[in-house]
């Protein structure tokens, strides 16, 4: 029963990395793209390691194909002008994608390449992979782990540093000013001599001042 | 499953890393508070981080390695003096580079924290036992450097040279990488002693592992700027900030020296037959290429890039010679290299000033009229780096050769001997023209008297350890007896 969900999820994953490459309209591929992950999170699913499955799910489809999405459909990319080359180029990657296969057949089925230990592991019941994962993060991976969080805060300040620009022509408003204004601040009575309404028309252009 | 003890975690043993961390996130947010005017808080603070993680190191210093966070992090003798090494290296950097930063707009808060954070990857990088978090501090010191390449974003130079740095730089991370997790599935293991132990048991993968080892060397190779993966080092060294120059060729060798050690010498001792090899191949053409192509150079700071690439030969060499000697050589040449490259650099900076770049040769033409005392310092860099005896440069070349030597490889030692001559020759360019021809530029010196003291000093350190170069080679020499082999 597991075998021919595989074999399904498998087909569908293939399909759709396939239309992700083929099809014309961007929005399209990424959509495609999406499906792709989907499938790819069920097959993990099936080896039971339910955390990569859902964080696949949250992580790239829910923030990062989201923001792809976004950024397709706001950026005016010529997508045709980008495939002009597509036919031209098809032999020379065919046969590279051919070399690629045989050489990951061969080295796969190398018996030099065999690792011990690389079946799936059945696991009992119960077995909780979140749990065994943040188990080891916060015990013994507990140092890379804090490390990769230091690697996130360089990130955060070097995106900061690097595109957070001070514009010096723009009119910032300051709150605490708006709110001390006092009326004599916005309105200044000037105290005038009357004088006589001037008879003038609506003024119309040019007739008036020549 | 593990249980995570108090002394299994050993925290203790990473006190200076940990203060380091403290310190940057408590200078990123002062710094936040702090307008332009009082920026030289944060600089200050910066410095008084950088001595106070240098008096815990030296006070933490044992000779006897301590592992802490569950077996994945050691404090031994080889990563307290390379670390040691590296704060000096960051300090001389923000000294050197204070005048040239604040003209440019660069004497911002992000310069600091970087900087910070990539001294913090560094010091990981040298104490990580295990290959992930030897990644990981790899990783922390890139993203740190490839930031802050680009910091001057007015630039467009600056911000080709972060590009070409920040995708070679994948690049080489991704091999590395692949590479690591080859030999990961040869061993089943990703801790450095596991690894060499699976080894010397003959119960590695050996196919993988080899695999595994080609991929290693040649993130490695990117990373170090050996040739053929040195395309990116000249662009970088002309396009970036010179004082993110100075940065990246000097405290990073020294790192790197570690990250070599703990993975070739330590995990993959067991296959040094392999990769002294491929090391091998790597360090010639580096000395051959960065020396001849040096001599084409008329930009200073490619010349310097060019002249890091064959220095970075010298240095596989004495790894490659895979004997203690060998390894205490390369220390040693790393330590002395970063002293040299770091008083390069601040000379280039010294010269510098608003709206100009002493980035070429010609810059420094008749600097012995305009400032004799700089000149002559200029004089005892160029004289270490080329190689002449009493400079500190000779004795880290000759230890080089002597372990070459030793082992009876003596075609590799006339190689490295005659490239050596080949490289004098554009060092002693610069020495002429400060010497003997008229000076175009007559512009006072500008930079400030705290930044002329320091460099003073540094240059005159190379002469001083040239002519007792004996204590620190004995030091290096001991801490890598008691780091190789725990238990002597």
């Amino acid at each position: 029963m597991t075998e021919v969900i595989f074999y399904v999820f498998a087909a569908i994953l293939l399909f759709a990395g396939l239309r992700v490459v083929t099809a014309k309209n961007p929005v399209h591929a990424a959509l495609y793209l999406v499906l792709s992950f989907f499938n790819g999170a069920a097959l993990w699913m099936l080896m039971q390691a339910e955390f990569l499955a859902v964080s696949l799910i949250v992580v790239y489809v829910g923030a990062v194909m989201v923001l792809f999405l976004f950024v397709v459909m706001m950026l005016d990319i010529n997508f045709e002008e980008l495939r002009k080359g597509f036919w031209k180029y098809v032999p020379v990657a065919g046969t590279v994608a051919v070399v690629m296969a045989v050489e990951m057949a061969l080295i796969l089925s190398h018996r030099a390449a065999q690792i011990e230990g690389a079946g799936l592991v059945d696991h009992p019941a119960g077995y909780n992979n979140a749990k065994v994962l943040g188990q080891l993060i916060y015990t013994e991976y507990f140092l890379p782990f804090q490390l990769a969080a230091v690697l996130l805060l360089v990130g955060m300040i070097a995106a900061i540093a690097l595109t957070l620009r001070k514009r010096k022509n723009t009119k910032y408003i300051n709150p605490a000013n708006q709110i001390q204004v006092k009326r004599n601040d916005r309105v200044k009575i000037v105290s005038m001599p009357a004088e006589e309404r001037p008879s003038v028309e609506a003024p119309k252009a040019d007739d008036g001042q020549a | 499953m593990n249980i995570m003890t108090w002394s299994s975690l050993n925290a203790g043993v990473a006190t200076p890393e940990i203060f380091l961390l403290c310190a940057t996130c408590a200078i990123l947010l002062i710094d936040v508070f702090l307008s332009d005017a009082k920026r030289h808080i944060s600089y200050v603070l910066t410095l008084a981080a950088l001595v106070a993680t240098g008096c815990l190191l030296v006070a933490g210093y044992s000779l006897q390695p301590q592992l802490a966070f569950n077996g994945m992090f050691i404090a031994d003798p080889l990563a307290s003096l390379s670390k040691l090494g590296m704060v000096v290296g960051v300090i001389l950097m923000l000294v050197y580079g204070r005048g040239y930063a604040a003209v440019r707009g660069l004497f911002r808060g992000e310069l600091f924290t970087l900087t910070l954070c990539a001294l913090l990857g560094m010091m990981v990088m040298a104490s990580a036992v295990n290959f992930v978090v030897l990644y990981v501090g790899l990783e922390l010191l890139s993203l740190s450097l490839y930031a802050l390449v680009a910091l001057q974003r007015t630039s467009s130079r600056s911000t080709e040279a972060a590009m070409k740095y920040f995708i070679l730089g994948a690049l080489a991370s991704g091999l590395l990488l692949y590479g690591m997790s080859m030999v990961y599935g040869a061993t089943q293991s990703l801790d450095v002693f596991v690894i060499a132990q699976k080894i010397a048991h003959d119960e590695a993968n050996r196919l993988l592992t080899v695999f595994g080892i080609v991929f290693i060397v040649t993130g490695l190779g990117f990373k170090l700027g050996a040739v053929p993966f040195h395309m990116w080092a000249p662009d970088v060294y002309d396009g970036a900030p010179t004082l993110v120059s100075q940065l990246i060729g000097s405290a990073p060798k020294v790192a790197a020296f570690a990250f070599i050690m703990r993975i070739l010498a330590q995990a993959l001792e067991g296959f040094a037959f392999d990769w002294r090899s491929m090391l091998m191949v790597l360090a010639v053409l580096s000395l051959v290429i960065g020396n001849v192509t040096a001599i084409a150079q008329v930009n200073i700071k490619r010349m310097f890039a060019y002249s890091t690439i064959s220095h970075m030969g010298f240095l596989l060499l004495g790894i490659m010679a895979a004997t203690p000697g060998g390894y205490a050589a390369a220390f040693f040449y790393a330590m002395t290299y970063m002293l040299t490259a770091a008083a390069g650099f601040g000379l280039i900076m010294l010269l510098s000033r608003e709206g100009f770049e002493a980035d070429q040769i010609a810059d420094f033409r008749g600097l012995n009229k305009r400032s004799p005392w700089f000149a002559a310092m200029m004089l005892i860099v160029m004289f270490s780096m080329a190689g002449i005896p009493v400079f500190i440069g000779f004795f880290a070349k000759l230890a080089i050769i002597q372990a070459l030597v030793g082992l009876g490889l003596v075609w590799l030692a006339v190689i490295a001997v005659l490239m050596s001559v080949i490289g004098a020759f554009y060092y002693l360019r610069v020495v002429k023209v400060m010497y003997f021809e008229d000076p175009t530029d007559t512009a006072p010196i500008a930079a400030g008297a705290d930044a002329k003291l320091v460099l003073s000093v540094n240059c005159l350190l190379l002469l001083v350890l040239g002519m007792a170069p004996d204590r620190l080679l004995t030091a290096l020499t001991t801490a890598l007896q008691f780091s190789l082999h725990p238990g002597l």
